[in-house]
C-alpha cells in the first residue's frame, strides 16, 4: 500500500463527509508548503533565498527524472541534454538582441534568435516544449529495440548535447556559453513552478496514468498483454519528464545568470540520479524532499571541502570530499535501503 | 452443465488459425496448424514439453507474428493486429509463469486494466462501463473533478470483480505477498477485467495440488459461464483436461496430431506415443 493511498485512507476514516478533502488533500497540502516556503524565504538573507532557489530548481528536474525512471521504470541517463536545451532555448529568447550582439563575440547569433526578445513565462514554456520535443525524438527509436539500449543511448545523446552547446558556436557560443542572461528566476517563479511540477506529477502518478506507467515498469510483457501500448506510454512517460527538467533548466539559466557547456554534464545527470535514488523511485514527494536535502547538504559540505580552522583543529581543504561523500552514500543505500526514503519498488536499478 | 455446442451444420467459430507455420532461424517451432475453436466452449490444448503450444498463443495473442498462415477471430482476419490492440477486441490471456504486477496492490492489479479507448459492445457486467468516459492525462495532472468521479467508479468495478473471484479481502494486499493459488486467481481476474471473449489460461493449475485443481475446475466453469466467454486451456494434468475440456487438440514437435472429444483423444494411438503413457 503507497503513502498516498495511505493518507487518503486515513482522511477518508477522520472526515468520512468531507468529498473535497478526500479528493483535493495533496492540492492542500503543496499550497501549504509553498505559502511556508515563500514566507521563510523572504525573511532570510541572500545566500539562503539563494539556496531555496536552487533547491527549487532541482526538484522541478528531480520530480521530472524520476517520473520516466522510477514510475515508469525507464532507465534514461540525458536529463542533462534537456536541462541544457531547456536552459539555452529560454535564455536566446529572453537576451536583449543587445546583450546577444555583446556576447556573441566569435560568430554572431543565429537567426531569427538575434532579433527576438519574449517575456520570461514564454520563453520557459518554450524551452520545456524544446527539451520535450528533443525527448519525443530520442524516444521514438529507443523505445522501439530493448529496454536496456536506452541507457546507451540516452547517455549518448547526453554527450552529443555537450558537444553540440560546445561546437555550435552561433547558436550557443561555443564554451563560452551565455552571459548576462536576465535574473528572472525569483523565488515566487522557483517555488511556484516547483509546486506546480510536484503537484501534477504527483497527481499523474497516483492516477490511472500513474497505474500504467508503473505495470510497465513492473512487467512490459505482462502490461501488453492486458492491451496496454508499451511504446506510446513509455514515449510519452519520457518526453512528459523531457518538458519538466526543460522547465527546470529554463529556471536554472536565468537563476546562474551565466551558463556554458560546463554546467550540463554527466555530473548533473549523476546528481538527479542520487537525490532520485535517495527520495525513492516512483515516489514523486520523495524526489522532492530528497531534491531540497542534496541541495541543501551540498552546500553544507563545501565548507568541509574548504578547509576547517577552528583554534586547534585543522582540517586541511579536501577538495571533491562532496563527491566522495555523495558516492559512499549511494553505495550505503543500495546495500541497506535500495528503495530509498519513499520508494515503493524494493528492488534497486540494475 | 449448460449445453453451450450450436449445431455443428452451422458452427460459429470465435477462433480460426489457418497453416500456421513459424520458424526461428532454422527452427520450425509451429507445422501447418489448422483448427477451430467454436464460441463459448472450453477448449483444451495439450501435448509434450517443447511442442509449441505457448508459442501458439503467443500468435494468437500477438506476441510473435506467424512466418506464414493466418489467425481469424470472429470472422475477422486478425494476423495484421498488434499485441495490445488484441485485447480490445476480446483476446486476454495469462502466463505460464505468473506475471503479475508485483509490487503494485492486487487492487491496482486490477485496476490498470481498465484503460480502453474503444468501448464496445459489453457484457451485462460491463455496461455500465458506457457511462464512464477515460479522462485525458492532463486532466489527471490538473486534478479535475472528471479525473476523480473516473478514479472512483474505478476503484468501484475493480472491487466487484475481486468479490467474484473471491479475493476482496486480499484488495490492499502487494501482489507479490498472495499465496501461490490467489495470485493465479488475480490473474485470471486480471485478464477477466479486459471483458475479453475468448480467454486463454497457460498452465493454471501448474503447482496446485488436487483439491485445489478441482477448485479451478469448478472456478474455469464459472467463469465461462458468468461471462459468456469461450476458454482456451494449456494443460499438463490429464484429470482437468479430460474434466473440464469439450474439445482437445493435441500438439507435438509444432504439429497438430490429434483434434476431438476427450475420449477420442483419450485413446489415441499417437498422442499416446507421443506421451509414452503419460497418466491419464
Amino acid at each position: 500500500m503507497n503513502w498516498y493511498l495511505r493518507i487518503r485512507k486515513l482522511i477518508q476514516k477522520k472526515f468520512p463527509n468531507n468529498k473535497f478533502l478526500h479528493r483535493y488533500f495533496g492540492l492542500i497540502a503543496f499550497i501549504i508548503v509553498g505559502i511556508i516556503s515563500l514566507f521563510i524565504g523572504n525573511h532570510v538573507n541572500e545566500f539562503w533565498q539563494r539556496l531555496i532557489i536552487l533547491s527549487a530548481i532541482y526538484v522541478i528536474m528531480a520530480v521530472g527524472y524520476n517520473f520516466s525512471n522510477g514510475v515508469a521504470g525507464q532507465f534514461s541517463l540525458d536529463p542533462n541534454a534537456y536541462a541544457a536545451i531547456g536552459a539555452y532555448v529560454a535564455a536566446l529568447l529572453t537576451m536583449s538582441p543587445e546583450t546577444k550582439e555583446n556576447v556573441f563575440i566569435l560568430e554572431p547569433v543565429m537567426k531569427p534568435f538575434d532579433k527576438i526578445q519574449l517575456p520570461f513565462l514564454i520563453a520557459t514554456l518554450i524551452g520545456g516544449l524544446a527539451a520535450a520535443f528533443s525527448a519525443f525524438l530520442i524516444g521514438i527509436p529507443s523505445f522501439r529495440v530493448r529496454g536496456d539500449y536506452l541507457a546507451i543511448i540516452t547517455f549518448g545523446f547526453g554527450e552529443i548535447i555537450n558537444v553540440i552547446a560546445n561546437n555550435l558556436v552561433s547558436l550557443t557560443n561555443g564554451a563560452l556559453g551565455l552571459k548576462g542572461i536576465p535574473e528572472y528566476t525569483t523565488l515566487a517563479w522557483a517555488i511556484g513552478w516547483a509546486i506546480f511540477s510536484v503537484f501534477f506529477l504527483w497527481h499523474l502518478t497516483n492516477s490511472q496514468v500513474g497505474r500504467i506507467l508503473k505495470s510497465i515498469r513492473e512487467d512490459e510483457i505482462a502490461a501488453e498483454a492486458t492491451g496496454i501500448n508499451v511504446f506510446r506510454w513509455k514515449l510519452f512517460a519520457f518526453t512528459l519528464s523531457g518538458f519538466f527538467i526543460g522547465i527546470g533548466g529554463a529556471l536554472f539559466a536565468h537563476y546562474l545568470t551565466t551558463i556554458s557547456p560546463q554546467v550540463f554534464t554527466f555530473f548533473l545527470t549523476f546528481n538527479l540520479l542520487i537525490i532520485i535514488l535517495i527520495g525513492g523511485l516512483g515516489s514523486i514527494v520523495g524526489s522532492a524532499i530528497a531534491a531540497v536535502l542534496f541541495t541543501f547538504a551540498f552546500e553544507i559540505l563545501r565548507v568541509f571541502e574548504e578547509g576547517i580552522h577552528i583554534g586547534h583543529i585543522n582540517i586541511p581543504p579536501i577538495p571533491g570530499l562532496r563527491m566522495v561523500v555523495f558516492a559512499i552514500l549511494l553505495i550505503a543505500l543500495m546495500i541497506f535501503r535500495p528503495q530509498g526514503l519513499f520508494g515503493d519498488k524494493e528492488v534497486s536499478i540494475k | 452443465m449448460e449445453k453451450i455446442y450450436v449445431d455443428p451444420l452451422d458452427p460459429h467459430y470465435i477462433l480460426e488459425l489457418d497453416h500456421i507455420w513459424i520458424k526461428f532461424g532454422g527452427l520450425i517451432a509451429l507445422k501447418d496448424v489448422t483448427f477451430k475453436v467454436k464460441k463459448g466452449e472450453i477448449f483444451g490444448l495439450i501435448g509434450p514439453n517443447g511442442a509449441g503450444k505457448t508459442t501458439l498463443f503467443n500468435i494468437i495473442t500477438g506476441v510473435y507474428k506467424p512466418t506464414s498462415g493466418k489467425v481469424f477471430f470472429d470472422g475477422d482476419d486478425i494476423t495484421d493486429l498488434k499485441a495490445y490492440e488484441r485485447v480490445w477486441i476480446g483476446i486476454s490471456r495469462t502466463f505460464q509463469n505468473i506475471r503479475l504486477f508485483k509490487n503494485l496492490t492486487v487492487l491496482e492489479n486490477i485496476m490498470t486494466v481498465f484503460h480502453f479507448k474503444k468501448l464496445q459492445k459489453w457484457g451485462p457486467f460491463f455496461v455500465k462501463f458506457l457511462d464512464i468516459f477515460p479522462y485525458k492525462w492532463w486532466e489527471a495532472g490538473l486534478a479535475l473533478p472528471k479525473f476523480f468521479k473516473f478514479e472512483e467508479k474505478l476503484e468501484e468495478y475493480a472491487l466487484e470483480l475481486l468479490k467474484i473471484v473471491g479475493l476482496e479481502d486480499y484488495w490492499d494486499w502487494k501482489a507479490s505477498s498472495l499465496p501461490y493459488g490467489k495470485q493465479r486467481k488475480l490473474e485470471i481476474a486480471r485478464a477477466l477485467a479486459t471483458n475479453p471473449k475468448l480467454l486463454l489460461l497457460d498452465e493454471p493449475a501448474a503447482g496446485m495440488n488436487p483439491q485445489e485443481t478441482s477448485e479451478l475446475m469448478e472456478f474455469i466453469r464459472k467463469i465461462r459461464d458468468e461471462f459468456n466467454l469461450t476458454i482456451i486451456l494449456i494443460e499438463h494434468d490429464m484429470k482437468l483436461v479430460m474434466g473440464v475440456c469439450e474439445t482437445i487438440a493435441v500438439l507435438d514437435h509444432g504439429e497438430l496430431i490429434a483434434l476431438g472429444k476427450p475420449e477420442e483423444i483419450k485413446n489415441n494411438k499417437r498422442v499416446i506415443e507421443a506421451y509414452l503413457g503419460e497418466a491419464i
